[in-house]
C-alpha cells in the first residue's frame, strides 16, 4: 500500500468513525429526554470518534516514514561484506547511496558488483514489508481505538471539551509554526554570520568604507585580498529606498486622499482596484521596465542637459521601486484616513473650516500615525526588495549619494555572493549571511516601530 | 379625547405609507412665525436621493431663545436641524428645496459661501466630537482659521472666555495642553460647545447634545444651554420630552417629515391642539 492510498484509507475511516460515534450517542441517549439528555451535541460524539480513529494512526504514519529509511539503511549496511563495511563514513554514504540509487532505477557511479546488488534487493524487500506493516499497523491501530471509543461512549461523557481541546492544540501548533520557522531562519543566518565575524572582524564589516568581496580562493590564486566594508552597500540600499519613498509617499498619499475625501463612489469603486493591481505586477517585470526603459530614458535625458548619467543609475531603480511601492503607501493611508470618525470631519466643517482645512488640519493629522505606520512598512519592503535592483542597480559598490551613479544594493550583493558554485568556508560567500542578518536587523526595528506607531494610533479615538 | 376613527400608530412599514398619505397637506398647527426672527424657513423640503424626507416645513428662530425639536425617531428633525447651516450638503445625494433665511439672507443661495455660514451658524453633535489635539487647540482652532484674532493673546483670551462660558474652565484650566479626548463625555460635550462659541455664531444648533451623557453631565448642559440664550439663538433636537420642557421656550413638534405643530413650550405640553403631538407627549408611541 502506498503512503498516499494509506493516508485516504485513513480518512475514509476516520469519517466512517464519525457517523458510527454519533449513531452511537444518539443510541445511548436516554429514550425519554433524547439527545437533551447527552452532554454534548451528538457530533462531537462523532467527531471525538473519529478525531482518535485518525490522530494516532496519522502520529504513527508520520513516526514510522521519518525513521524507516534510516532503520532500513542501517539493516543492509549490517548485511554488507566486512570491507564494505569498514570504509570510513564519506565513502560507506557514497555506498549506501548508489544502493538507493540501484533501488529507485537512478544512474549508479560505477559498476554494478554482485554485493551491491543483493543489497538493492534486500533493501526493496524491507521497504515492502515495512509499508506493509505499516498499513496493517496504522489501520488496525485506527480501527481499534475508534471501537473503544464508541464503547466508551454514553450521556456523561464529555465529548465537546475533548473535541474542543484537541481543536485548541492543534491551533496552537498552527500558530506556533510561523514562529518557530522564524527563529529557524535568524538561528541559521546567524550561525553563518559568526562564521564570517570569526575570520573578518564585525567592527571592519559594520564600519569598513570599501567593499570588494572578490579574494583568492588558493594561496596562489591572483585576486583581490577581499574588502568587507559594508557601509557602501548599506548607503546604496538606503540611496535607492530614499528616491523610492520620494516617489512613492506624496504620490501614494496624494492619490489616497483624492481616494477617499474627493472622489465619487463611482471612481473609487474602479481607480481604487486599479491602483491595487500594481502591487500585483511581478518585479521581475518592474525589473525591465527598469533596466531597459527608464534607466535608457534617464540616461539619454541626462545626455540632454550635459550631465553623466550611469546606465546603471540609482534613479532609475528608485524611480521603479517608488512606482511599485506606491499602492502600498496608497491603499494603507486610504484605509487609516478612511477610519478617521466622520463625527471629526463634520465638527470641522461644522465650525466654518473648509474641506480642504478639514483635510489638511483634521483628518490627515488624525491619520498621521496610521499614515506613518504604513510608510515604515512601505520603507521596509523598499529595503528588502531584491528583483529591480538587481535587473537596473549596478554591482559597483561606489560609496556615493549622487543618483546618477551607479550604486549597489545589500540584496544585489547577497545574490552575486550566493549565485553559482560556491564553497561555503570563504568569507566571500559568509558575507551575504553578515548582510542578510544586518538587513534582517534592520526590516526588523522598522517593523517595530510600524507596528509601535500603528498601535498607538488605535487608542486615539477610544 | 382619542379619536377612534384613526387608528393607533405602529412602527410598520404599511401603516408609514397610510399615515403618509393621511398627513398630505397637513398644515402646521399653531404660530409658525416669531418676532424679529433670525432665521426664517418657508416650505422646505428635503430629499434623499429622491425620497422626500422633510415635507413643507415653515419655521421661524427668534432671537434669544431656545427652541426644541421633538418627535419620533425618523420625523425628520435632524435633517431639518442640519439644513439651518447646509451640513447636508455633505451628505451624497441630498437636496434641499424651499427657502431658509439667515438675517434675511437665502442661506441656499448662490451668493452665499458655506464656510462663513456655518461659521455664524454654529452645531453640536449628538455625540461629543473632540478634535485629537490638545483642549485648547480644540476651542483655539475656530477663531484661526476664521483669522478672528491678531496675536496669541487675544487667541488666549478667546479661548478662555469660551471655556468659561461653557462651564469648563475650571476644570480643565491647569490642562490646557492635554488632549481633549481625554475629557470625560460631558466635559467633551462642553468642549465642543466651547468650540462652537468660540467663533461667535449667532445660532447654535444641537443635535441630541445629551443623548450620550448621564444625568449630571446632562443637568450641567441644560444650565449652559439656559445661559447660552441670552447671547445666542438655540435650536436643539431632543428625544427627552422633560428636557424640551426644561431648556426650550417654544416646541416645534414633527412627525413623518410633517411639522405638526408648534408653540410656547408649556402649552405644546400641557394642552397640545393637534392629536399626534398629544398622542406623542402623553407616551402613546415615540
Amino acid at each position: 500500500m502506498t503512503p498516499l492510498t494509506l493516508l485516504i484509507t485513513l480518512l475514509v475511516l476516520s469519517s466512517a468513525a464519525f457517523y458510527l460515534g454519533r449513531r452511537r450517542a444518539f443510541a445511548v441517549a436516554d429514550p425519554q429526554k433524547g439527545i437533551q439528555s447527552l452532554h454534548s451535541r451528538p457530533s462531537y460524539y462523532g467527531l471525538l470518534t473519529a478525531l482518535w480513529c485518525g490522530l494516532p494512526s496519522l502520529l504513527l504514519f508520520g513516526v514510522w516514514l521519518t525513521f524507516e529509511n534510516t532503520i532500513i539503511t542501517n539493516l543492509v549496511v549490517a548485511d554488507l561484506p566486512e570491507q564494505v563495511r569498514t570504509l570510513s563514513p564519506d565513502r560507506l554514504s557514497l555506498v549506501v547511496n548508489d544502493i538507493q540509487n540501484l533501488v529507485s532505477g537512478n544512474i549508479v557511479s560505477g559498476e554494478i558488483n554482485p554485493s551491491m546488488q543483493a543489497a538493492a534487493d534486500r533493501y526493496r524487500n524491507i521497504q515492502a514489508t515495512s509499508s506493509a506493516a505499516l498499513a496493517v499497523v496504522a489501520l488496525s491501530l485506527a480501527i481499534v481505538v475508534a471501537l473503544a471509543v464508541r464503547r466508551r461512549i454514553r450521556p456523561t461523557l464529555r465529548a465537546r471539551n475533548q473535541v474542543e481541546l484537541v481543536i485548541k492544540i492543534i491551533l496552537v501548533l498552527c500558530s506556533t509554526i510561523a514562529i518557530f520557522t522564524t527563529i529557524g531562519i535568524v538561528l541559521s543566518v546567524l550561525y553563518e554570520a559568526i562564521r564570517f565575524f570569526q575570520i573578518i572582524p564585525i567592527t571592519d564589516f559594520l564600519f569598513g568604507l570599501e567593499w570588494s568581496p572578490q579574494m583568492a580562493i588558493r594561496a596562489d590564486q591572483v585576486g583581490s585580498s577581499g574588502a568587507f566594508g559594508a557601509i557602501p552597500v548599506f548607503l546604496g540600499t538606503a540611496l535607492i529606498s530614499a528616491i523610492a519613498m520620494v516617489v512613492a509617499v506624496p504620490i501614494g498619499l496624494m492619490s489616497a486622499i483624492y481616494l477617499s475625501e474627493y472622489a465619487n463612489k463611482k471612481f473609487r469603486a474602479v481607480a481604487k482596484p486599479l491602483m491595487e493591481i500594481l502591487a500585483g505586477i511581478p518585479t521581475v517585470v518592474y525589473g525591465f521596465f527598469a533596466a531597459l526603459t527608464v534607466a535608457p530614458f534617464i540616461r539619454n535625458t541626462g545626455g540632454v542637459f550635459g550631465l553623466d548619467v550611469s546606465s546603471e543609475s540609482a534613479l532609475a531603480a528608485g524611480l521603479v521601486m517608488g512606482i511599485m511601492i506606491i499602492p502600498f503607501v496608497s491603499s494603507l493611508s486610504d484605509d487609516v484616513i478612511n477610519a478617521v470618525p466622520q463625527a471629526l470631519r463634520d465638527g470641522a466643517l461644522g465650525l466654518g473650516a473648509t474641506h480642504s482645512e478639514t483635510i489638511t488640519q483634521i483628518v490627515v493629522p488624525a491619520a498621521l500615525p496610521g499614515i506613518v505606520g504604513g510608510v515604515l512598512l512601505a520603507v521596509s519592503r523598499a529595503i528588502g526588495e531584491t528583483m529591480i535592483v538587481v535587473m537596473a542597480a549596478g554591482l559597483a559598490a561606489n560609496l556615493t549619494a549622487n543618483p546618477l551613479q551607479a550604486v549597489t544594493t545589500v540584496t544585489v550583493q547577497i545574490v552575486t555572493l550566493l549565485v553559482g558554485d560556491q564553497e561555503f568556508d570563504s568569507p566571500k560567500t559568509l558575507a551575504a549571511f553578515a548582510l542578510g542578518l544586518l538587513l534582517f536587523i534592520v526590516t526588523l526595528i522598522l517593523n517595530v516601530i510600524a507596528l509601535y506607531v500603528v498601535r498607538k494610533y488605535r487608542e486615539q479615538y477610544e | 379625547m382619542i379619536d377612534s376613527q384613526i387608528p393607533v400608530i405602529q412602527d410598520k412599514e404599511h401603516d408609514k405609507e397610510k399615515e403618509l398619505e393621511m398627513l398630505k397637506g397637513l398644515k402646521t398647527v399653531g404660530e409658525i412665525t416669531a418676532p424679529n426672527p433670525r432665521m426664517t424657513c418657508r416650505n422646505v423640503n428635503v430629499y434623499y436621493s429622491g425620497v422626500q424626507a422633510i415635507f413643507g416645513v415653515s419655521l421661524d428662530i427668534a432671537g434669544n431663545e431656545v427652541i426644541a425639536m421633538i418627535g419620533p425617531s425618523g420625523c425628520g428633525k435632524s435633517t431639518f436641524l442640519r439644513c439651518l447651516n447646509r451640513m447636508n450638503d455633505t451628505i451624497e445625494g441630498c437636496r434641499v428645496e424651499g427657502e431658509i433665511t439667515l438675517d434675511s439672507e437665502n442661506i441656499y443661495g448662490s451668493k452665499i459661501d458655506v464656510v462663513p455660514l456655518r461659521a455664524q451658524v454654529g452645531i453640536v453633535f449628538q455625540k461629543p466630537n473632540p478634535f485629537p489635539k490638545s483642549i485648547y487647540e480644540n476651542v483655539a482652532y475656530g477663531p484661526k482659521i476664521h483669522g478672528l484674532t491678531q496675536n496669541k493673546a487675544e487667541l488666549d483670551e478667546i479661548v478662555e472666555r469660551s471655556l468659561i462660558k461653557a462651564g469648563l474652565w475650571g476644570e480643565v484650566k491647569d490642562r490646557m495642553d492635554k488632549p481633549g479626548t481625554g475629557l470625560s463625555g460631558g466635559q467633551q460635550q462642553r468642549l465642543c460647545i466651547a468650540r462652537t462659541i468660540a467663533v461667535s455664531p449667532e445660532v447654535i444648533l444641537m443635535d441630541e447634545p445629551c443623548s450620550a451623557l448621564d444625568p449630571i453631565a446632562t443637568a450641567k448642559i441644560e444650565d449652559l444651554i439656559d445661559e447660552l440664550r441670552e447671547q445666542y439663538s438655540i435650536v436643539i433636537v431632543t428625544h427627552s420630552m422633560q428636557q424640551a420642557s426644561r431648556v426650550s421656550q417654544r416646541t416645534a413638534y414633527f412627525h413623518l417629515g410633517y411639522l405638526v405643530e408648534v408653540g410656547p413650550t408649556p402649552q405644546i405640553f400641557t394642552k397640545p391642539r393637534h392629536r399626534l403631538t398629544e398622542d406623542y407627549i402623553t407616551g402613546r408611541f415615540g
